[in-house]
């Protein structure tokens, strides 16, 4: 016997595993399959769905694979006569909780319900429907369709603000968002959705979608047809992420590939969000200059990501004064689109309309803020996310795998290094960092690599030696809004702990937002931001403030303050809480 | 020690697991000494119909029951205590009992739902202030109880039978709630391996019908007819009488479901769900789909969380064993 290890028999197959595994774990690892609806490897086990029950030799009942932890000589069957009836049945009440809409649903590839029935022999209408008259609520861009759910609170556990609850008991249970009022004597907190829309990619039977997910993608083709010039830009989580839902290997590059894919949906111009970032870090990192040479707030928070930046104004508006007042990259990229290019290819700006491909559920809500209106303009006119844009090009018979790639458009198809990263946790902190240190010593870093703010940790946190300053910048980088949590509770107790805080709502960051395509969990994340950062590695030029389009634009079109602040900066508000619509159909949502 | 005298009297836990008292008590004893604190609980939820021999013992012998939690402090040298009330007998008992608990470190808590809360695990989330849901096992109570703490938990009547056994006063009886279709119903005390049929004789209780009982509490308890009356109760102590000719096996199976349809969590598919279908096949007026009744049985009696599911399939299986259902 190894130490650390058991020997265990599954389906008469003798394995070694280790010995903390649950079942499910040890089974996965060798490439058994055991059924699973409630079972998510980024959540914690709750054995809700029962659909892992395997039977174990001298056991009376079958037992969860999820929860079982396998001991020395178990003699474990994931499959029989006996257990596969029983999930059947099993099967056949969660259909009927389960109103199918699997044309419009973010499952209809790979829906683990449908591949079930089809494994065990189900009849998904042996019972009527049971949610039919169930509520549809639209909270921003999330829609919440009760007559889906099957009750098994990932989406509860996985909220990073607790506003999904469940409510109600037994056959009645449904979950909720927080219709709560802040009472200050029964310790009740108002609370809001940040629109991360992790529930989303957590749900195992798309209960929970954009709005508009389906109905609404083909908008801007409409624009077109009444004569708009169809702009396009897409973030840098994009490219390491869409191949997959073409069968792709996970983290598998494919940036010409939509670009050429973009074109054939017919778009006139196609652009990296990743330049529109190296835009963003030449701001910020002026901004975070000038705050420590002028003694200003600090720490300095960064604002690309939506979710945080709601987070802030909702639930924390004494940290206003700390997010930093450069806009995000999709947001800058439309501010550049309708003003410097559409100068430079001499069009009225309004005849532009500006798509962005976007791995996030919040940049749809942030690109409908008031506040970053150009001369009465939005910046960016239509949001898509990643998965939306996969199911555009399934649509539309365009297949990522065999399309040849192309090259993006000029001016923003050549982003440096530094841009890309922007795409996952510690990118935006290490872009900055590249660039706040040529502008506080006056030259390069002598390796681009910044190992502490890379990889999967919750927080990362590191000390950038300033030598002319004779100073240490103490930076931190947190992913997914638990540790962005601890990360502000360790600055409540000292403000001074750092100087300056990258924060993304989506654990992995962009790679791992709402917006992504199905499934994900943190290895696949992981494949996602290693892409990154080999592009990263791979570009000539690495800092944002060598891509000479960037320095270009600043220097010779931005030549008046109140254009550059038009296009690069905004300010914060305190938010109330956003509305609770209530739907007829879940393919009725607002936007 | 107490201990030993639990292992020598054979006590097993009155809620009716029939799980070894001495057992429980050694398991949170050695938990104890790890992590250096632990409670202890008297649960007093008794939830399921036709058992009511808590209430009575709340009634009549509360000092033992004191006694008994006593003891279980002393030995375990527990933080404190709590004895979990169903809602109507905390405001019945609070007075009496806390004039007899005085300073000791025994607190009274007025019980959150409903019948689930006499499930452990679901009673130790109730006391914490969370939903009242199941817990998943392992860790045990006795491992990780109330607050994360080793935690023992026994039944009313295990504590005054502790109290029993600690002053030499006991003789393996247990407490039985008779009821149903008899002229002598309440509560007897008897040996716990006595037959069915001789304790309806004794009581008087003998019916001259024909007649089926249902034994080990008034919804979860099996189905038993004549022919198995010599065997001794087992699970909850309730013996109900039922007339063969009179009663309506899809009206009894009606009003079990109905029970476990207002008691049920929700937190698992196989009761939330086929509680609801079961309900849903039984109030229609058509008649029943038995391989249907059975195949959402055993997706209940195998697949669900929680004993209650399971005891909705044990009761409902027993029934549809025995008896013909009448059209």
């Amino acid at each position: 016997m190894k130490p650390g290890k058991v020997k265990i028999i599954i389906d008469d197959k003798e394995i070694l595993v280790d010995t903390r595994q649950t079942i499910m774990e040890a089974a996965k690892e060798n490439g058994i399959e055991i059924p699973g609806l409630c079972y998510h490897p980024d959540l914690d086990v709750k054995a809700n769905c029962r659909m892992c029950m395997v039977e174990v030799k001298g056991t009376r009942c079958p037992q969860t694979a999820c929860t079982a932890v396998v001991q020395e000589g178990m003699e474990i069957k994931t499959k029989g006569q006996k257990i596969n009836r029983l999930r059947k049945f099993n099967l056949e009440l969660i259909f009927a909780q389960h109103l199918l809409e699997c044309d419009d649903c973010v499952w209809k590839w790979n829906c683990l319900l449908l591949k079930y029935a089809k494994e065990y022999n189900v009849k998904k209408t042996r019972f009527p429907d049971r949610k039919k008259e169930r509520p549809i609520t639209q909270f921003g861009p999330i829609v919440f369709d009760q007559t889906k759910c099957i009750d098994c609170r990932n989406c509860v556990e996985v909220c990073p603000v607790n506003y999904l609850e469940v409510e109600g008991r037994g056959s009645d249970i449904g979950i909720t968002p927080s219709r709560a009022k802040s009472c200050l004597l029964k310790k009740v907190e108002e609370k809001d959705c940040i629109h991360c829309g992790q529930c989303i990619v957590h749900c195992p039977v798309g209960a929970i979608e954009t709005a508009g997910e389906f109905e609404y993608s083909e908008r801007p083709f409409e624009a077109k047809k009444q004569g708009k010039i169809l702009v396009a830009e897409f973030a840098p989580a994009v490219r390491s992420s869409l191949g997959e839902m073409f069968g792709m290997p996970y983290g598998e590059v494919v940036t010409g590939k939509v670009t050429a894919g973009l074109r054939k949906l017919g778009f006139d111009y196609v652009f990296d969000t990743s330049v529109s970032a190296d835009f963003t870090t030449v701001e910020e990192a002026m901004e975070l200059a000038e705050r420590i040479k002028s003694g200003g707030k600090l720490p300095m928070f960064t604002s690309c990501c939506p979710s945080w930046v709601k987070y802030v104004e909702f639930y924390r508006p004494d940290l206003l004064p700390n997010l930093t007042i450069v806009r995000s990259p999709q947001i800058i990229m439309g501010g550049l689109l309708k003003t410097y290019f559409a100068d430079r290819i001499k069009v009225d700006p309004r005849k532009l309309e500006v798509v962005s491909i976007m791995p996030c559920t919040a940049k749809k809500f942030e690109s409908r803020r008031p506040e970053l209106k150009i001369k009465d303009m939005y910046p960016v006119d239509f949001v898509l996310t990643t998965r939306e844009l996969g199911n555009l090009f399934k649509k539309h018979k365009i297949d990522l795998k065999t399309i040849e790639p192309e090259l993006l458009d000029d001016p923003f198809g050549m982003p440096s290094g530094a841009g890309i990263i922007y795409g996952t946790s510690g990118g935006v902190m290490e872009a900055a960092l590249r660039t706040v240190y040529f502008l506080l010593c006056g030259k390069d870093l002598e390796c681009a690599n910044l190992e502490q703010v890379r990889g999967a940790e919750g927080i990362k946190c590191m000390m950038a030696e300033v030598p002319v300053l004779n100073k240490k910048i103490k930076v931190a980088v947190a992913a997914g809004m638990e540790n962005a949590r601890k990360l502000l509770k360790i600055l409540d107790n000292n403000p001074s702990a750092y100087d300056y805080i990258e924060i993304m709502a989506c654990p992995n960051g962009c790679v791992g937002g709402g917006g992504q395509p199905l499934p994900v969990d943190n290895v696949i994340r992981q494949k996602r931001s290693e892409a990154l950062y080999g592009l990263d590695n791979a570009s000539v030029i690495r800092l944002a403030h060598k891509n000479p389009v960037v320095m270009d634009v600043l220097k010779n079109y931005f030549t008046t303050e109140k254009l550059a602040h038009s296009v690069f900066h905004t300010g914060y508000k305190k938010k109330a809480k956003t509305k609770i619509m209530k739907l007829k159909n879940s393919r009725e949502s607002i936007l | 020690m107490i201990i030993e005298k639990l292992k020598e009297s054979g006590l097993k836990g009155r809620s009716g697991s029939c799980f070894p008292t001495w057992v429980k008590w050694e398991a949170v004893l050695k938990a104890k000494k790890k992590v250096g604190k632990c409670f202890v609980v008297c649960n007093a939820a008794e939830g399921e119909p036709a058992v009511f021999k808590d209430k009575y013992l709340l009634e009549t012998y509360p000092e033992e029951i004191i006694n008994g939690i006593k003891i279980a402090i002393e030995t375990l040298d527990a933080e404190k205590a709590f004895i979990y009330l169903r809602n109507s007998y905390f405001k019945k008992f609070k007075k009496t009992l806390e004039k007899i608990i005085g300073n000791d470190p025994i607190e009274l808590f007025a019980e959150t739902g409903g019948y689930l809360c006499g499930e452990e695990t679901t009673l130790m989330e109730s006391v914490v202030g969370n939903r009242n849901e199941p817990r998943i096992r392992p860790p045990f109570p006795t491992e990780a109880g109330l607050f994360g703490f080793p935690t023992l938990i026994n039944n009313v009547e295990t504590f005054y039978s502790v109290s029993k056994i600690e002053k030499g006063q006991y003789s393996r009886t247990r407490f039985y709630c008779i009821s149903g279709k008899v002229k002598n119903p309440g509560v007897f005390e008897f040996p716990e391996d006595m037959p069915i049929g001789e304790i309806l004789e004794q009581t008087n209780n003998a019916p001259l019908f024909k007649y089926f009982v249902q034994v080990g509490g008034g919804a979860s308890g099996g189905i038993m007819i004549l022919e198995e009356l010599f065997n001794p109760v087992e699970g909850a102590a309730s013996i109900v009488v039922y007339d063969q000719v009179e009663t309506n096996p899809r009206d009894l199976m009606r009003k079990w479901i109905n029970f476990y349809y207002n008691q049920n969590c929700g937190k698992c598919v196989p009761c939330r769900e086929g509680v609801y279908r079961l309900k849903e096949m039984l109030d229609s007026e058509e008649s029943l789909n038995l391989p249907l009744v059975r195949a959402v049985l055993n997706v209940l009696g195998q697949f669900s969380f929680c004993p209650l599911g399971k005891g909705v399939a044990f009761s409902m299986k027993s029934l549809l064993e025995r008896v013909e259902l009448k059209k």
